[in-house]
């Protein structure tokens, strides 16, 4: 590991000046001390170590400062630290610590270069150093790309390492001993004579001393990392007491709601409030952006009053319903316009072989987390404090700035658990109208809470695509594929709306399809950018999301047409180790003998190989008198080294459960410029009777450390439409697939 | 009006619409239930009224005069937690953990009618509680756990 660690860092010294090509930014931004925001209020007689290691005399605070939407990162990033810090995690404090670009996050722009992540390769390892440098000199103190992981892996450990050798320094010079005659254990260090002298009585002394860089621990004397762990919230979230950003109460607070413009930015001609002002409870209403706040003294009291309202709203300009949408996908695709094609290899025009031509499509989707959209303000004109669950806290920051017309140093956001997120809580609409809200009553703190409509109406969508395949099949195999994938630009909305222009093409558009480690002779993938529309945004695992389906639903077509087994073929096509490592291991999990397992059933596989991560899954399915029904998802995947075995089966098993269920049911339909579905009852997703058995297993046989979020959806949805073309005969080639079948 | 929640007795003036939902948590601070539609199509707000579980956004203020409400805090404690929050703590059911009180609670009342639950009655009885985050097997396991625990 020490190894590793010298040789990353040196090619990232080395990359970064050769790729950053005369950007001394970069070059500097790296040598330079990144500011330490918790110096900045830390009370007289409190030391802090490093950014996230804080220890006063009330106690030990660990900083995990990447959000928690769920998937937990709270507990993994506390279980690093303490791992070489000897403290019990779930004894300790946590907190996400305030918003700062200390707590950069290197991993995320890194993935965001068009090199495949199985490639390590000298120019892929280099460019994605360099692009650690960036993160750093931007300051991306952002939660997204299952980077979590990766990120804080070397970061936390050795500041829980740093942490624990210099607390043994203040002792050794405060006994006169050897720091290496002195040991630690759960918060205390101890003397040669066994005295035990508590952290928080040394941190005084600590932080007179010049920090320790100490070495990591070998992974063989880990006591908790790689072993089942309890997660640190879940005795809270079992019990009622954890707290969201919904549950914020603060005294004398304001209780609110909005209702705006279905079309972001269209702004509100008039309004009529007459009842509604009228009604028990109601403090206010007026005009925000795009719409009207009513805040009151009750949260439903606002919601009953918004209802009353009558609006007549802006202009709603764009295509007005999703015929109209389709037509500009369509049109994209036949203008011959790309956006991309970093994969173009022998001649798919001239390959010989049976040709197949194939369309698919996929809808909009909403993140819909259950918690729905809502923040806290309160504003005064010195400072305004912001408490909300967010993915990017800096950039909350400056948005309520933006609003507020403060500087960004006078936000202070404390950032809170989210009750899911699948990336809407990169989003910061109703950060900021809880902003304007909050300005129009200096110091009375304003919470404000979107009702489920106004969250369900005013979606950031996953994008809508289109996939025009083609390909070709000789001699039972496989010869060449052709995926032309069209939607809009995530990078180019969901920064544009931050006010950054985003240069270059967006890898998302073929994430997971450009980069398949499939050796096929004659392949080519291009995207096609959709001209911008309809907002759309980071939803679970981004481009890979419908890629996944596009791809392996088009080469399940051609190893059909072909006449060879699904998993025979695709392990002859996979050129890469691990990635066949998973779908060997996926078949052996499900006993594979074929797609036909028995009459009326149906068996059919899937395989992404995103966010660093190959995933292999299989799906079961059989056919009931009420319908289809899932019986068995048998999971496979590469993280690397398993730090959480608990954990890798909850991300990995719901990451597939939120893919089936959305292939299954949900879209997000547009009719007269806003969308259809009001509530869950028309966005409906997978219900514990619909469940399938559920088996993951993580492989832990290469030295990677990834995330575990995203990389168990892409495969899902083509598993699921190959095991039901298995059953049934019948191809899908849209989602949701429930337009096409009945499921149980 | 007077309503007992969690043991303590509330006297209460609103307006009779007002859901129990937000009776609970504007009024009396009560925040385990959680919002999630306010139409009965997620089970985030579910607690138990009078002994059986209800959608708490369904529930209208102004029926509620006598009655016991029980939320998820009623239940147990983190120091002292009831068998079915044991068992959801050993099965780490929660992921973001906001849907888990509803279906904690739906849970209960499972238990408490068919202590011993076959699938299918756990299908019927924890249908209408969605999860966004699928943690739906363990949801399964941590019943099974705690109708072990508590027919031992
Ligand atoms: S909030 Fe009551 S069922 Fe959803
Ligand atoms: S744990 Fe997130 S909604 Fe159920």
């Amino acid at each position: 590991m020490g190894k590793l660690r010298t040789i990353a860092r040196r090619t990232f010294l080395i990359g970064s000046a050769a790729i950053a090509g005369g950007v001394a930014f970069g070059v500097w931004a790296y040598r330079r001390d990144v500011e330490n925001p918790l110096l900045a209020d830390l009370p007289e007689g409190a030391a802090t170590l490093n950014p996230y290691v804080l220890i006063d005399a009330d106690g030990i605070t660990l900083i995990t400062p990447r959000a928690d939407v769920g998937q937990g990162a709270v507990s993994i990033q506390a279980h690093l630290l303490a791992e070489e810090l000897d403290v019990d995690p779930s004894v300790v404090r946590t907190s996400f610590g305030p918003a700062s670009s200390a707590y950069y996050n290197g991993k995320v722009s890194a993935e965001g270069f068009p090199l495949a992540a199985w490639d390590d390769g000298f120019v892929a390892r280099t460019g994605r150093a360099a692009s650690d440098v960036i993160g750093k000199f931007t300051g991306l103190h952002l939660t997204g790309g299952s980077t979590t992981v990766p990120d804080a892996y070397d970061k936390l450990r050795a500041a829980g390492a740093s942490a624990r050798e210099t607390l043994k320094e203040a002792v050794a010079q405060r006994l006169g001993v050897e720091r290496d005659a002195l040991s630690t254990e759960d918060g205390h260090v101890i003397a040669p004579d066994g005295t035990r002298l508590p952290y928080t009585e040394l941190a005084a002394d600590a932080a007179a001393l010049e920090p320790i860089e100490a070495p990591l621990r070998d992974p063989a004397q880990w006591r908790a990392l790689g072993k089942p762990m309890r997660r640190t919230d879940i005795v809270a979230k079992s019990t009622g007491t954890a707290r969201y950003g919904t549950d914020v109460t603060l005294p004398d607070m304001l209780h609110a709601t909005v209702v705006t413009n279905p079309v972001l930015g269209g702004g509100m001609a008039s309004m009529d409030v007459a009842e509604a002002e009228a009604m028990p409870g109601i403090v206010a209403i007026y005009a925000i952006t795009d719409g009207a706040a009513v805040v009151a003294d009750n949260t439903w009291r606002a919601i009953k009053a918004a209802q009353t309202i009558r609006f007549d709203w802006g202009p709603q300009d764009g295509p007005a319903d999703n015929d109209g949408l389709w037509a500009l996908h369509e049109a994209a695709l036949d203008s011959g316009d790309r956006d991309s094609r970093f994969t173009d290899e022998g001649d798919v025009d001239a390959a010989p072989g049976t040709r197949l031509d194939t369309e698919y499509r996929v809808p909009f989707l909403h993140h819909a987390p259950l918690e729905p959209a809502n923040a806290t303000v309160l504003y005064t004109p010195e400072r305004t404090q912001v408490w909300t669950a967010h993915q990017a806290p800096t950039f909350v920051a400056q948005q309520v700035a933006k609003v507020t017309g403060q500087d960004t140093e006078q936000v202070e956001v404390h950032n809170l658990q989210s009750g899911g997120s699948f990336g809407h809580r990169l989003e910061f609409l109703w950060v900021t109208q809880t902003a304007e809200i909050a300005m129009q009553h200096p110091g009375r703190p304003v919470r404000m809470t979107w009702s489920r409509e106004q969250d369900m109406t005013h979606p950031f969508l996953r994008p809508m695509a289109i996939a025009r395949g083609a390909g070709t099949t000789e001699g039972g195999q496989v010869r060449s594929l052709d995926l032309t994938i069209a939607a809009q630009s995530v990078a180019e909305s969901q920064v544009g709306r931050l006010g950054f222009p985003v240069m270059g093409p967006d890898v998302a558009i073929v994430a997971a399809a450009w980069d398949a480690p499939y050796a096929i002779p004659d392949r080519r993938v291009t995207g096609v950018r959709v001209p911008a529309t309809i907002p759309v945004s980071s939803w679970r695992s981004v481009g890979a999301s419908h890629n996944g389906f596009f791809f392996e639903t088009l080469l399940d077509e051609l190893i059909h047409q072909a006449g060879a087994d699904p998993v025979a073929e695709r392990l002859r096509l996979l050129h890469h180790a691990p990635s066949r490592g998973v779908l060997e291991a996926a078949a052996e999990m499900a006993s594979w003998d074929g797609p036909q397992p028995g009459p009326g059933r149906g068996r059919g596989v899937g395989f992404a190989f995103s966010f660093g991560v190959p995933c292999a899954q299989i799906v079961e399915v059989e056919q009931t008198d009420a319908g289809l029904r899932l019986t068995d998802v048998w999971i496979a995947a590469e993280v690397g080294r398993v730090l959480d075995p608990v954990n890798l089966d909850a991300q990995l098993s719901g990451g597939a459960l939120f893919g089936l269920s959305h292939a299954m049911f949900s879209e997000i339909t547009f009719a007269d410029h806003a969308p259809e579905q009001w509530n869950y009852d028309g966005y409906e997703g997978m219900r514990q009777w619909q469940v399938p058995r559920v088996q993951v297993r993580g492989l832990g046989t290469t030295g990677d450390i990834r995330g575990a979020g995203e990389p168990g959806l892409p495969p899902a949805a083509p598993a699921l439409g190959n095991a039901i073309f298995a059953a049934t005969g019948q191809r899908l080639r849209q989602m949701p697939f429930a337009r096409d079948v009945d499921f149980a | 009006m007077q309503v007992t929640v969690n043991g303590t007795s509330h006297q209460i003036e609103v307006e009779p619409d007002m859901p129990l939902l937000w009776l609970l948590r504007d009024e009396l601070g009560i925040l385990g239930p959680k919002y999630g539609c306010g139409i009965a199509a997620c089970g985030a707000c579910t607690v138990l009224l009078d002994g059986v579980a209800v959608r708490s956004c369904q529930v209208q203020a102004g029926d509620l005069d006598g009655a016991e409400v029980t939320t998820v805090e009623g239940l147990g404690t983190p120091e002292a937690p009831h068998p079915v929050q044991k068992a959801w703590i050993e099965e780490q059911v929660a992921q973001c953990g906001y849907c888990q009180s509803g279906q904690i609670m739906q849970a209960v009342d499972l238990l408490r009618t068919t202590p011993n639950p076959t699938d299918e009655d756990i299908d019927d009885a924890m249908s209408g509680n969605l999860c966004r985050c699928a943690s739906y097997p363990r949801i399964r396991a941590a019943i099974r756990r705690a109708a072990q625990a508590e027919g031992a």
